[in-house]
């Protein structure tokens, strides 16, 4: 069984890194009629194969392969183990549905750019990068997929820059942003790596234990910066909510499901798994960074009209939830309690799978609707149903399972995220003891917000009626499109009624990352080893279908029916009721957005013309509102000013005279040999 | 699936389908007397329904699935909690859901599929309902949660037999600090998850105060039935949660007639007086602005800290 598994793994990998080299090949040769089709299926057939390894790796045995030939100096060392598993089978399965939804995605007019050859053969690179980043077995592989992986979505994040002007834009601000971050891991993972015999996690895991403690805190909170940038981690989150609406759907989904993810990856591995645990201050640390971006995520979300940045920030939202997770296991850990550790820990990489399952879902939803209405903007959309039934059912699917509600897919994750935070008190300490209960504030309340935030996008943006000619002339997608949706469909539905499938294996993951057994087990319903606790969302299921047909079949049972008829709404007599009159987006947030007027800070101008003649006709007024990120204006504006007024002093020296700069390398290399002379 | 639980979830369920709109009855009737009129009687309710049930069923058009399936949606998940929490008996016919967790997250989801009915018709009530609504539910959460986590923090489970089985085996827990603020808090969620004063006014039609009534406004006939009937059920539920969180006493712990029968005469009692203070109380209340309801919920949160604070502190 063990053998089979590992050389699972082993094809699985190969089979991907071989169809991914013939999806590009096929991209540069093919005409580009034929290129979309044969790469989406050529690249779903390298989501297949990382799934299977992926999936195969969950099982326990670690797999490793080591090509010295591949890269210069370090060579390549592949090694999946069965942490790197869950991230393998993640991004394998997400590439399967966004591949095939390509193929009518780039087809089509939802975007004239996106057949090209560029992005048709950057799309299969970006796919294998995200199945190289969690199977890579040392420092330099890592760094080099997380590179491979940086450079190839940013080529698709910008592939639609001559028909948007954001879009370079959008680009400029992440390719900044991932390679600010690269730096940060870079660092941190040199200095860890140095004590060890070479760069494996092997030898780095056994060399981490030597490095003193006022090292080891800033080498984390370096790579806690660096990955945490990549999993779109307020305050370093500024890129992603502007690359990934930007970004061709597919691609956002990609992105948004599985790149993202790789953040969190990078954070367990360094901090869990080759630091083994740490300081407890490094985990507060992590708890506050997650709860302040799920709340900051949502808030955002929920005050946002663009259909594709709500969702955008709704991954930040789920990534600082994920690191709640992260960070309690870490809390855990080092106030030695294992089993809670395990159980987080578990809870975290559950959210993982079920937000790829419907953050997919959501994006290929929304850019279906972008495809059939040319509008992202939840203001212009509205009566969709009737005209788009199958994308208006999967986006509805894909909104119970991310607001958090029973029976749906984010709910079961946060179930034991919070199980995990309540057996954690009474604590020991008593940061814990504070730090505990409000997180489960912080998760509560962005629960509370993600409802409503998922109420809006699907209640406006799907029922009700059109509020725009667009929207009216809506059409559904092609079949590509749809079937992509549908597998996505049910992999949310999977992971919503039998997480019970996985839950046992990825408690047996987590409890040998933090040397515990398995918090989990259970086939039907999940329950808790070590602390009580159970549940089972299949038979919350079946009772909520038993349910419902009683409250249908017993009213009919005892009054004789009458049949239905259809009516004009009421409308208080004043003749029938336009579009305009309905609830917007904007409107429907409102009440909210007054609440937390205070941290989110919009900025409205309100302009009144008056006529000529008179000061007390108004002949227009113009309304504008909008919600800036405010993060981005406290945190960058200051940095991106002063690196400008750097620029601006610098001119000075550049006066383009040869003679001038062939002067300051002499002066500079004077400076050095006195400097060197004076200080020995 | 013991006994006990099966014959306390079916018991659950006919007390309070049956008894949910009596209950309305006498919170009207607790408030026409208090105002000085005769009131309709304690029955009004159920003929009100029985009316209803027998009228023409309404489809507005341009409505969708959603606004069809939410009254049924309403009622079905309400069911469930009605059949999974202990009411009537200590054991739940279904003890893998009957969570606390699970009971409000139900409880949430109803209210978030008649919003997004409000949202479906497509007219500004409907809308400003759900928004409303939806508002409300979002600032309403992190109390409930914290409130959760103080009552279960002493009983190491969010498992409702548990905890109530904990009430029952120490008695002085009820009057613990934690155990008392964890409750005021949650009065105040069940204020403003119920929709009664001084957050909504269940009897106003009047635009600029509704919250519940504008989200519901296009419907009639039967599935109105079924959306009064819904609501009259969570008001027991989250009255009957209340009462047996806090004060257990008279619940069923073993099946026997006279046991069975105690606890179903202790809850309706329960739930009775509880509902006759609420009204009693509404009366001297006027409805707060929309605005104000925020710091409203936001004492209650802070009572709810203070549960778990004080349940830690004094552990």
């Amino acid at each position: 069984m063990n053998v089979v598994a590992t050389q699972l793994v082993a094809v699985g990998l190969g089979a991907a890194a071989v169809l991914g080299m013939v999806a590009v090949v096929a991209a540069v040769l093919l005409t580009r009629a034929a290129r979309p089709a044969v790469v989406g299926v050529l690249t779903a057939a390298v989501g297949v194969a990382g799934t299977v390894a992926g999936v195969a790796a969950m099982t326990g045995q670690t797999w490793s392969v080591q090509l010295p030939g591949v890269l210069p100096l370090s060579g390549v060392l592949l090694s999946v183990d069965a942490f790197g598993g869950v991230f393998l089978a993640v991004s394998g399965a997400v590439a399967v549905a966004a591949a095939i939804y390509g193929i009518g995605y780039c087809r089509g007019g939802g975007g004239g750019g996106l057949a090209s050859r560029g992005v048709q053969v950057a799309t299969p690179l970006f796919v294998v990068s995200l199945l190289l980043v969690p199977a890579a077995g040392s420092v330099s592989t890592l760094l080099a997929a997380w590179e491979l992986m940086a450079v190839t979505s940013l080529l698709l994040v910008v592939a639609e820059h001559r028909r948007r002007g954001e879009v370079a834009s959008a680009g400029r601000w992440y390719v900044v942003m991932t390679h600010l971050g690269f730096v940060a891991i870079l660092i941190g993972l040199l200095v860890l790596a140095a004590p060890a015999a070479d760069d494996s996690w092997d030898a780095v895991r056994a060399a981490a234990g030597t490095l003193s403690p006022a090292v080891a805190g800033p080498v984390f909170v370096l790579c806690l910066i660096g990955f945490g940038s990549k999993a779109g981690i307020v305050p370093v989150h500024a890129w992603l909510p502007r690359a990934h609406p930007e970004a061709p759907s597919h691609v956002s989904a990609l992105m948004s499901a599985a790149m993202v993810t790789m953040g969190i990856y990078g954070i367990v591995r360094v901090g869990i798994d080759l630091m083994g645990g740490g300081a407890l201050w490094w985990w507060l640390l992590v708890l506050l960074l997650g709860a302040g971006s799920a709340i900051y995520g949502i808030l955002q979300a929920v005050v946002s009209t663009d259909l594709k940045r709500l969702l955008a920030y709704s991954t930040t939202e789920n990534m600082g939830i994920v690191l709640v997770g992260v960070g309690a296991c870490g809390l855990f850990t080092s106030t030695g309690r294992p089993v809670l550790a395990a159980l987080a820990l578990t809870a975290a990489l559950l959210h993982i799978i079920g937000h790829a399952a419907f953050k997919t879902l959501l994006f290929l939803a929304a850019g279906s609707v972008l495809h059939a209405t040319g509008t992202r903007d939840l203001d212009e959309l509205g009566g969709l149903r009737s005209a788009m039934p199958v994308t208006t059912a999967a986006f509805g699917l894909g909104a119970l399972a991310a607001s958090a509600l029973p029976p749906g897919t984010a709910f079961v994750s946060e179930w034991v995220l919070l199980q995990a935070l309540i057996h954690g008190l009474p604590a020991p300490g008593v940061a814990t003891s504070i730090v505990v209960p409000m997180m489960v504030a912080a998760i509560a309340l962005t629960a509370g917000l993600a409802v409503v935030t998922f109420v809006k996008a699907f209640g406006v943006g799907f029922l009700a009626r059109a509020r725009s000619t667009a929207a009216a002339q809506a059409h559904e997608s092609p079949p590509s499109m749809l079937t992509a949706m549908a597998l996505a469909g049910l992999g949310c539905v999977g992971v919503a009624v039998a997480p019970t499938a996985v839950l046992p294996t990825l408690g047996q993951i987590a409890g040998a990352l933090v040397r515990s057994g398995a918090p989990v087990s259970g086939a039907l319903s999940a329950e808790l080893v070590g602390v009580t606790g159970v549940l089972s969302p299949v038979l919350l299921v079946v009772a909520l279908a038993v349910g419902s047909v009683v409250v249908v079949a017993v009213p009919r049972m005892l009054v004789a029916g009458r049949a239905r008829r259809a009516a004009r709404l009421w409308d208080c007599g004043a003749g029938p009721l336009s579009e305009r009159m309905q609830y917007t987006a904007t409107s429907f947030a409102e009440p909210l957005g007054r609440v937390f007027d205070n941290v989110l800070q919009p900025v409205q101008d309100i302009d009144v013309t008056h006529h000529q003649e008179s000061a007390y006709l108004v002949s227009s007024v113009a309304y504008r509102r909008r919600v800036p990120d405010r993060v981005e204006r406290r945190l960058y504006q200051p940095v991106l000013a002063a690196t400008a007024a750097w620029g601006r002093a610098g001119r000075g020296l550049a006066t383009g005279s040869v003679h001038r700069y062939l002067g300051y390398g002499f002066y500079t290399v004077c400076a050095l040999l006195i400097v060197l002379v004076v200080t020995r | 699936m013991s006994l006990l639980g099966t014959l306390g979830g079916t018991l659950q369920v006919a007390v309070i389908v049956g008894g949910s709109p009596l209950l309305l009855g006498v919170m009207r009737q607790v408030r026409a007397r208090m105002e000085g009129r005769r009131g309709a009687g304690v029955g009004q309710p159920w003929r009100d329904l029985r009316k209803l049930a027998g009228k023409e069923a309404i489809t507005p058009r341009g409505t969708t699935e959603m606004f069809r399936a939410a009254p049924v949606l309403l009622v079905a998940m309400t069911l469930v909690v009605v059949v999974v929490a202990p009411f009537v008996t200590t054991d739940s016919a279904i003890p893998q859901i009957a969570d606390l967790f699970v009971v409000v997250a139900l409880l949430a989801h109803a209210t978030v599929v008649l919003a997004l009915a409000g949202i479906d018709t497509g007219t500004a009530f409907g809308g400003m309902g759900a928004s409303r609504e939806t508002t409300i539910l979002a600032l309403v959460e992190p109390t409930v949660l914290v409130a959760i986590f103080a009552l279960s923090v002493p009983v190491g489970s969010t498992n409702l037999s548990a905890i109530v089985g904990s009430s029952l085996a120490h008695p002085a827990q009820a009057i613990a600090p934690g155990s008392l603020l964890a409750a005021v808090a949650l009065i105040v969620v069940i204020v403003a998850e119920t929709g009664r004063l001084p957050v909504d006014n269940p009897a106003t039609h009047l635009e600029l105060t509704m919250v519940h009534e504008a989200m519901v406004l296009e419907y009639a006939g039967p599935d109105l039935a079924l959306i009064e009937l819904g609501s009259a059920m969570r008001l027991s539920v989250y009255l009957g949660l209340l009462a047996n969180l806090f004060l257990p006493w008279g619940i069923a712990t073993e099946v026997g007639v006279l046991a069975l029968l105690g606890g179903v005469v202790a809850f309706a009692v329960k739930v009775a007086v509880l509902g006759a203070v609420l009204a009693l109380v509404e009366v001297f209340l006027a409805k707060v602005r929309l605005f104000r309801v925020p710091e409203l919920l936001a004492g209650s949160f802070l009572l709810a800290l203070l549960a778990v604070t004080s349940s830690y502190v004094l552990a």
